[in-house]
């Protein structure tokens, strides 16, 4: 039964689509804030599932969730307003190293929290053996979950930045600075919430999946680079693109398998990139004013 | 040319400091120790690290070695091969270490084996592939179970059960690539095709793809060979993908914490290690019982959690290189190396080492069993 083989391919796919969006999306809202690249933003996809599985043996495991992606949030926040904002003030340069190294502290300050041992979340719904089936192909009902989180975060966004103030505020600051400013808007406040949010989104794409993929305190910087990945090859800035380049080389590196040994897919990945980049350097979506707009 | 002066800079201290220490140092014996405590393989670097402060608090306790005290100096590598060599140099050249115990993986102790020859240190390796001591270095040995012995144990396994077509799925590393080029070179010898055999990145954390291609090429049992948390993604991958075939795992799986992450899927998982992990299990006539159950019950005594096997190597290396040391009644690292290859009989945790000139392992095949996971719990396989 050939298509539920390849049927079988999709759901890997749209697991390892769906984190690399989640984390796309996180860098996208601190680039449209500040101009920056965060490229401590794995680290908060790793923070939401330790403190989730810290959390789980004590609270249901939804309280857990919600605890560990506010927590996050607002470790977030303090990121922003205790190293970036008085730190590294002046500089997108100076930012995105301060953001290097902010990534490697919160790596060694987890290993001292939680130690190197690997650690996972209870499955949502079912356990480790659970399996749905569908036309042929099998697989944990935590997909739903990890498509289902990705789907209401973009949903939630987009409503979001459309319908708040808050939302509008947001976006004139991203789009003009001194601008909003001069309309009474607070850049300083935004920038603080866009830490906060993105961090709140990584962390919750961090617990989604860390049924499925475990977690320990040094999983930020694949991630880092995987998001930072899709985020260029769909356009910086373009949260939605963020969504179809994530699905696209999910779904890339794992039917890349069928024909390639496993342990090259990222391999894979990065190639494709590197030649849309060639071909398109604004990104699959990108346009250039959006791009790279403080190099 | 900045970094030759940081490393002009470094040497005057180091030198500055060996004149400090050198000292004190004098009538203590320094071991060297490299373990992956952190990194991918922190499931067996970190008990092997535990155990080695364990024992070496132990034995400075009854008097020390010879008379004299021992100074371990513990490195973690992460399980990196870069980092392993660079601390192999450092404890060489920097703190003379009488011998270095460790490192944790394969792939670390292939890369400092040259450093530790020509530099003429004892080194037991607590890392298991063959390559380590095939071929014979004179100052290099080695304590866990030889990784062919691991690939026989689970073809006669599968002889037994009927099953002949597998696949194999290894760690992109020195560990799984040795266990796979074992599985290979014996699957002709016990009339088993290997029907798909695959490397995976150490790193993964979904193998689902790699498992959907596997089914579908029909196997009866799936062998997998890894020291990373990927052994218990695997397990659950499986049983998601509802895949029929049996699971085996390789003597890297002899961990409980690995049970504990891959939760009911780790049940029926069957692999091979050495006796360790089912010591209650064993008859009172087994001359390894008495020995297991005292460090399963010291270890967990001290640190709260159950032994591995791992941590055994480290308590292996490091009894096997005192017992050495005594017998050739000097640190001298050519008496040393010669009195390891004189150790005849001596009960260890792997198994009963007799080490020669020619076998610088000295376990035989007999010092694996079959082990299976029966609701979250190690026990002896019994066959079906």
């Amino acid at each position: 039964m050939p298509h539920a083989f390849l049927l079988q391919y999709f759901f890997p796919g749209l697991i390892y689509g769906s984190i690399y969006a989640a984390v796309a999306i996180g860098f996208n809202i601190i680039y449209n804030a500040t101009g920056i690249i965060n490229f401590a933003q794995g680290e908060f996809a790793m923070l939401g599932g330790m403190i989730a599985s810290t959390l789980a043996g004590l609270l249901p495991l939804w309280l857990a969730v919600a605890a560990a992606v506010a927590l996050t949030a607002m470790s977030g926040v303090a990121v922003e307003r205790v190293f970036l904002r008085r730190i590294a003030r002046g500089g997108v340069l100076k930012m995105i190293v301060t953001t290097i190294g902010l990534s490697i502290l919160i790596r060694e300050a987890a290993l001292l929290a939680w130690g190197e041992s690997v650690r996972t979340l209870p499955f949502f719904s079912g356990n480790e053996v659970s399996s749905v089936s569908f036309l042929g192909a099998n697989f944990s009902p935590q997909v739903f979950w990890v498509a289902g989180a990705t789907a209401l975060i973009v949903a939630g966004l987009t409503a979001f930045f459309k319908f708040t103030l808050t939302g509008k505020a947001m976006r004139g600051c991203s789009a003009d600075r001194d601008g909003a400013s001069l309309c009474g808007i607070d850049p300083d406040r935004m920038v603080a919430m866009a830490f906060g949010m993105s961090a709140g989104i990584g962390a919750l794409a961090g617990c989604v999946v860390a049924p499925l993929t475990q977690t320990h305190y040094a999983i930020g910087a694949t991630l880092a680079i995987k998001g930072f990945t899709v985020a260029a090859f769909g356009g910086l800035g373009n949260s939605g693109a963020a969504v179809i380049a994530g699905l696209a080389l999910g779904m890339l590196e794992s039917y890349s398998t069928i024909l390639i040994p496993e342990a090259y897919k990222d391999a894979v990945a990065i190639c494709v990139l590197l030649v849309v980049l060639f071909a398109k350097p604004t990104g699959l979506f990108g346009s250039r004013a959006a791009s790279l707009k403080e190099f | 040319m900045r970094t030759g002066t940081v490393a002009k800079i470094a040497a005057l201290c180091a030198l500055g400091l060996s004149f400090i220490s050198s000292s004190y140092a004098a009538d203590t014996i320094k071991i060297g120790a490299i373990f992956g405590i952190t990194g991918p393989a922190a499931y067996l670097g970190a008990p092997e690290d535990k155990t080695a402060r364990m024992v070496v608090d132990d034995i400075n306790k009854s008097g020390g070695i010879l008379g004299r005290q021992v100074q371990l100096i513990v490195k973690d590598s992460g399980a990196s091969a870069e980092k392993a060599i660079s601390f192999a140099k450092q404890l060489v050249d920097e703190e003379n270490v009488v011998a270095i115990i460790g490192p944790t993986t394969s792939g670390e102790s292939m890369a400092i084996k040259d450093i530790c020859q020509s530099a003429g240190v004892p080194l037991i390796s607590c890392a298991s592939a063959e390559t380590i001591t095939t071929p014979v270095a004179k100052y290099v040995f080695k304590v866990p179970p030889k990784d062919n012995y691991i690939a026989e144990w689970i073809y006669r396994t599968m002889n037994a059960m009927g099953i002949s077509k597998i696949g194999v799925i290894a760690a992109n590393t020195g560990f799984g690539n040795g266990g796979k080029a074992q599985l290979e070179k014996y699957a002709s010898k016990y009339g088993i095709t290997i029907a798909v055999s695959e490397v995976y990145d150490a790193d993964a954390t979904d193998l689902t793809a790699l498992l959907t291609k596997v089914n579908a090429a029909g196997v009866q049992a799936v062998v997998n060979w890894s020291i990373e948390p990927a052994q218990s993604i695997v397990a659950k991958n499986m049983a998601q993908l509802k895949m029929k075939a049996q699971l085996f795992q390789s003597h890297g799986f002899a961990n409980i914490k690995y049970v504990e992450a891959a939760g009911e899927a780790a049940d029926g998982i069957i692999f091979p290690c050495s006796r360790l992990v089912v010591a209650s299990e064993l008859p009172d006539s087994n001359p390894q019982k008495k020995l297991l159950m005292k460090y399963n019950a010291d270890y967990k005594a001290l640190y709260n959690e159950d032994a591995s096997t791992f941590g055994g190597h480290a308590y292996d290396a490091l009894t096997i290189l005192k017992a050495a040391i005594e017998s050739a009644k000097s640190t001298d690292a050519d008496k040393i190396a010669a009195a390891l290859e004189g150790i005849k009989g001596f009960s260890g945790t792997a198994g009963v080492f007799n080490f020669s000139a020619a076998d610088h392992n000295g376990l035989a095949m007999d010092s694996v069993v079959m082990v299976t996971v029966k609701k979250g719990k190690f026990t002896l396989y019994q066959g079906k």
